[in-house]
């Protein structure tokens, strides 16, 4: 149900840049999805297609470029990329010495749009979609 | 044509969050969202919370369940202020149902506000309410390997309590990984290992409460 409420997010934020720029129909969505941030990709896709009928964002694609989280060895220095679950150990050096940032990223990169606005619509930014 | 965006998702959410916190800030409440998995421990930390807190600290709770009123129900017979807030089968509590929850509660004659989030590690992360404090109740018996495995709600956190901890003998649970667990994502939060039912460690964690309430803007 988390993806539902996340995905009317992504639906919102596009829509409103659609109306910005003129009611072009939107073909495209880059997500930006931390690896940490508990995103279902699959959910989203199928809940954005129920959530973005008869909208200007109908029958858009999403993309999700997964962000990884950082972890830092602070017994030997290594680095390397985790997920969840977590590993608890350093994978060089075995110190359990490790910190975690990033991978909770979560936003809208950008959006691709028609050429050519959608006919009858440009004058009326305030329609509904 | 490519538009770039740059907008986070949970835009919307926050907008709502940081009204939500100038309300609290206005009426001089301090606000804890209590974050954990069903079972942890969240109605009783705040009923144990509660009567440790001094009588000038006035406490009110909104309740966050899926369905149902028997946590509510729980604290109303305790004769604290409560409201309770029915999701409806979604997963997490969001700004817009605490501030729609906010006009049931006498928020004049109240000090401490309590959030019980719905029982969940891994969607209410994701949703400010615009709480003064996360905090995350984790418990004994859900195993040592919690914040390994949700490294995301414990990265939020501004206190982990850890309850039930008089059983840790009887399920084996291993403090120092788990400590070294939640600080591999939260490296200076303060962990607080106490039982709801001993009153073991509690007089630690509503020390640091009152501390935090008294330095909120500082």
């Amino acid at each position: 149900m988390h993806e539902l409420a996340v995905t009317q997010g992504i639906l919102d934020v596009v829509i409103d840049v659609a109306k910005q720029n003129g009611h072009r129909r939107v073909t495209l969505i880059e997500l930006v999805v931390g690896e940490l941030s508990s995103i279902v990709d699959d959910s989203i896709q199928f809940y954005f297609d129920i959530l973005s009928r008869e909208s200007l964002a109908e029958g858009a694609k999403l993309e999700f470029r997964r962000q990884p989280a950082t972890a830092n060895c602070w017994d030997c220095g290594s680095q390397f990329s985790v997920a969840a679950p977590l590993v608890s150990l350093c994978p060089t050096c075995g110190g359990a010495r490790l910190r975690v940032s990033g991978g909770q990223e979560f936003y809208v990169d950008s959006i691709e749009i028609e050429e050519i606005p959608i006919e009858g619509e440009t004058e009326n930014e305030n329609s509904s979609y | 044509m490519k538009i770039p965006v740059i907008k986070e998702i949970f835009n919307a959410n926050d907008q709502v969050a940081a009204e939500n916190r100038a309300i609290f800030k206005q009426d001089e409440l301090f606000v804890i969202n209590l974050m954990a998995s069903p079972g942890a421990g969240k109605t009783s930390l705040i009923l144990s919370t509660v009567s440790k807190l001094p009588e000038t600290v006035r406490p009110g709770v909104i309740e966050g369940d899926i369905a149902s009123s028997i946590d509510a129900d729980k604290i109303a017979s305790q004769n604290i202020p409560v409201v309770q807030i029915n999701t409806g089968g979604t997963c997490h509590l969001d700004a817009p149902m605490i501030r729609s929850a906010l006009p049931h509660l006498p928020l004049n004659n109240l000090d401490l506000l309590f959030i019980e989030n719905v029982g969940n590690l891994v969607c209410p992360a994701g949703f400010d309410l615009g709480a003064n404090l996360a905090v995350v109740v984790a418990s004994v018996s859900e195993g040592h390997d919690k914040p390994y495995k949700y490294p995301g709600i414990f990265a939020t956190a501004d206190a982990v309590i850890l309850n039930k901890s008089d059983l840790i003998e009887v399920f084996e649970f291993d403090m120092d990984f788990f400590r070294r667990g939640v600080e591999m994502v939260n490296a200076t939060v303060p962990i607080f290992p106490l039982s709801c039912r001993t009153g073991l460690g509690l007089e630690a964690w509503v020390k640091w409460l009152l501390e935090k309430m008294r330095n909120r803007d500082s």
